[in-house]
C-alpha cells in the first residue's frame, strides 16, 4: 500500500433509521496533503459521504452497514464523533452552524474540545491572521455576524482543532461570488502552508475543481467519475453538467441537452 | 424603616439561596433541555447527607461540608449514568417523566432512610455572623446564605464566562451537532451538568435545612420553588435565575412581613402570572437571533 495515503473508503453503504440507504458502495482515497473534491447534485451523498467519515451519522441515526472507513490504516466506521475527532478529522458542518449565543472568540474555543487543557493563544492568533475579518467581531456574538463571517468563524473554529483532515461541507453556501473567491483562495491556503488534507464537497463545481487536485462526482449514491481535477475540468460530461458549459464552449439549446441518455451511461 | 431594612436583607438572602437553588435547574434545562421534576429532591438529598456526616458520624462541620459537595457531585454524575444516559435521542417528555419518577423514588428512599421526623443541625454557626444594628438582627443563617449565595454564583459565573469547559458546556446548549462536529464530549457535558446541579442543589439544601429544620417534604416541596423562580427568569439564563431568586425572594420575604404569612406561599406565582403577561419568555428568557 502506498505510504501517502489517509483515508480510504472502501465500498461503503449507509442505511438511515435502517431503511433508507443513501449510500450504495462508494470507494474513494484521499491522499496526504491533498484537496480532494466530491461533486454532485443534490441528495446524490456526498453529505452523508462526509458524515460517515466524520461519525456524525450516529446522532442522526445512520449506519455505515457495510465496506470500511480506514484512516491512516485503522478502520473508523461507525466509531463515536468524539473518537474520530481525536484522530483529527474534523468536520465543517453544511450551512454554517455557528454557535449563536457565544461570542465570536467563544466559538473559536470550542475548537480545542479535542485537546482541552493545552495551550490555544498561538492557534488564536493564526486563525485570526487567515481570517482577518473576525478580529473586528471578536466580542460580538456569533449570531450577529454576516455569512461571510459565519464562515471565516466555523472553518476558523474547526482550524483550532490541528486537524489532519479538515472535512468542508459546501463553505460556499449562499455567498457572494467575490466572497467565495477569497473563502477558496483560503482553503488553497490552508492547504498549503498547514499541510492539511481537505476533502471539499460543493456544488460550485468550477471553483472547486480550480484548486483541488483530484475529483469524484457522485449520483444517486455511488461515485461516477473519478480523475485529477485537471482533467475532470476538461470532461464534457462534468462540463455540461456541473461547469454549465457545453463542450463548444457555447451555451446549448435546452432540446439539445438529452441529459437523462447522457446520465443513464454513468450508472 | 428597621423593619424595611431587616425584611430587605433577609428577603436578599432567601433570594441568594433560590438562585442557587435555580442555577442547578437551569443548568439541565440549558444543556439537555430537560425540566428537572426531581429538583426538590435532589435539595433534600443534600440537606440529609450533611445530616448524616455532622450528626450520626459527628464529622468536622467543614468536612462534612466538603463531603456532602463530593458526594452529590458524584450522585448526579451516577443519575445521569444510570437514568438519563439510556434515554438519550428518545422524546423529551419521556426523560421529563423519567425525573418525575426520580422524585418519587428519591423521596421513598429518603423516607425510609431517615423517616418522616423533623430533625435539626448542631447550631454550627458563629454567633459573630449575626447583625446587629439598632433595631435591625438578622440571624446568622441569613448572613451565612447571602455570603455562600454570592461565593458560589459568582465561581460558576466566571466557570461558564470563561474557563474552557464552561465554554463547551455552553456550545452543547448552543447548536449540539456542531458541538459534536468539533468533538466536544456531550455526553459528558450532560453528566457534568447534573453533577453541578446536585451540588448546588445540596449547597442550598443545607441551607434550607439550617433555616427552616429538615424534614423530606418540606425541602422537597421548596425544591418546586425554583419553578417560578426560573420561569421568571428565563428558563436559558443563569443570569436571569439569580435576578429571579432575588425578586421571589424579597418579595416572599415582604409579603410575610408586611400583609400575612400565609399568602407568602401564593405571591410568587401572582406575581408570575403579571410578569408572563408581559414578558412570556421570562424577564431574561432566550430571545431567538433569527438572520432574515
Amino acid at each position: 500500500m502506498e505510504d501517502n495515503l489517509l483515508l480510504q473508503v472502501n465500498n461503503i453503504s449507509v442505511v438511515y433509521s435502517d431503511v433508507i440507504q443513501v449510500l450504495k458502495g462508494v470507494s474513494l482515497v484521499i491522499r496526504k496533503g491533498q484537496i480532494v473534491s466530491l461533486l454532485g447534485s443534490n441528495g446524490a451523498g456526498k453529505t452523508t459521504t462526509l458524515k460517515a467519515i466524520s461519525g456524525l451519522l450516529k446522532p442522526e441515526n445512520g449506519k455505515v452497514t457495510e465496506g470500511s472507513i480506514e484512516y491512516e490504516g485503522k478502520g473508523i466506521h461507525n466509531s463515536s464523533p468524539e473518537t474520530i475527532t481525536r484522530l483529527g478529522i474534523i468536520q465543517v458542518l453544511e450551512g454554517r452552524q455557528p454557535f449563536k449565543y457565544l461570542t465570536v472568540e467563544e466559538n473559536l474555543r470550542v475548537g480545542t474540545a479535542t485537546r482541552w487543557g493545552k495551550p490555544y493563544k498561538k492557534d488564536l492568533e493564526l486563525v485570526y491572521s487567515y481570517f482577518q475579518p473576525l478580529v473586528a467581531r471578536k466580542n460580538r456574538q456569533a449570531g450577529f455576524c454576516s455569512g461571510g463571517e459565519l464562515q471565516m468563524l466555523v472553518m476558523g473554529r474547526a482550524l483550532m482543532a490541528h486537524p489532519q483532515l479538515l472535512l468542508l461541507d459546501e463553505p460556499s453556501l449562499g455567498l457572494a461570488p467575490f466572497l467565495v473567491r477569497e473563502i477558496f483562495a483560503i482553503v488553497k491556503r490552508i492547504n498549503e502552508e498547514q499541510k492539511t488534507t481537505i476533502m471539499l464537497v460543493e456544488q460550485n463545481a468550477n471553483m472547486a475543481l480550480l484548486i483541488a487536485h483530484y475529483g469524484y462526482v457522485m449520483e444517486n449514491g455511488k461515485i461516477v467519475m473519478e480523475e485529477a481535477a485537471t482533467n475532470l475540468r476538461e470532461n464534457p460530461d462534468v462540463k455540461e453538467f456541473y461547469l454549465g458549459t457545453a463542450s463548444s464552449g457555447a451555451l446549448k439549446s435546452y432540446k439539445d441537452v438529452k441529459s437523462y441518455k447522457r446520465r443513464k451511461r454513468w450508472l | 424603616m428597621e423593619f424595611f431594612l431587616q425584611l430587605s436583607i433577609q428577603g436578599l438572602s432567601v433570594g441568594f439561596l433560590y438562585a442557587l437553588a435555580a442555577l442547578g435547574f437551569v443548568m439541565i434545562f440549558k444543556s439537555s433541555s430537560v425540566l428537572n421534576f426531581a429538583h426538590g429532591e435532589l435539595l433534600a438529598i443534600g440537606a440529609f447527607i450533611f445530616l448524616a456526616f455532622s450528626v450520626w458520624l459527628k464529622l468536622p462541620i467543614y468536612l462534612s461540608f466538603l463531603f456532602t459537595l463530593v458526594g452529590a457531585f458524584i450522585l448526579g454524575f451516577v443519575i445521569e449514568r444510570l437514568f438519563l444516559r439510556p434515554l438519550i435521542g428518545e422524546a423529551l417528555i419521556e426523560v421529563i417523566m423519567l425525573t418525575v419518577g426520580l422524585a418519587a423514588m428519591f423521596k421513598g428512599l429518603l423516607l425510609v432512610i431517615f423517616g418522616g421526623n423533623l430533625f435539626s443541625y448542631p447550631d454550627f454557626l458563629p454567633a459573630g455572623l449575626t447583625i446587629r444594628w439598632g433595631a435591625i438582627n438578622i440571624p446568622p443563617v441569613y448572613v451565612a446564605s447571602f455570603i455562600i449565595g454570592i461565593i458560589f454564583l459568582s465561581i460558576f459565573g466566571f466557570f461558564f464566562k470563561y474557563s474552557s469547559q464552561g465554554i463547551y458546556m455552553r456550545s452543547v446548549a448552543d447548536n449540539q451537532p456542531a458541538a459534536l462536529s468539533l468533538g466536544v464530549h456531550v455526553r459528558r457535558v450532560f453528566a457534568m451538568s447534573w453533577a453541578i446541579a446536585a451540588l448546588v442543589c445540596a449547597i442550598s439544601g443545607i441551607i434550607l435545612g439550617i433555616m427552616n429544620g429538615i424534614n423530606v417534604h418540606d425541602i422537597s416541596v421548596l425544591g418546586l420553588k425554583v419553578f417560578p423562580v426560573v420561569i421568571l427568569g428565563g428558563l436559558e439564563s443563569i443570569g436571569g435565575a439569580i435576578i429571579g431568586g432575588l425578586i421571589i425572594g424579597v418579595l416572599e420575604t415582604f409579603t410575610g412581613g408586611y400583609v400575612s404569612t400565609s399568602l407568602k406561599e401564593v405571591i410568587p406565582y401572582i406575581v408570575l402570572v403579571f410578569i408572563l403577561l408581559v414578558k412570556p419568555y421570562g424577564l431574561f428568557g432566550l430571545v431567538e437571533i433569527e438572520r432574515v
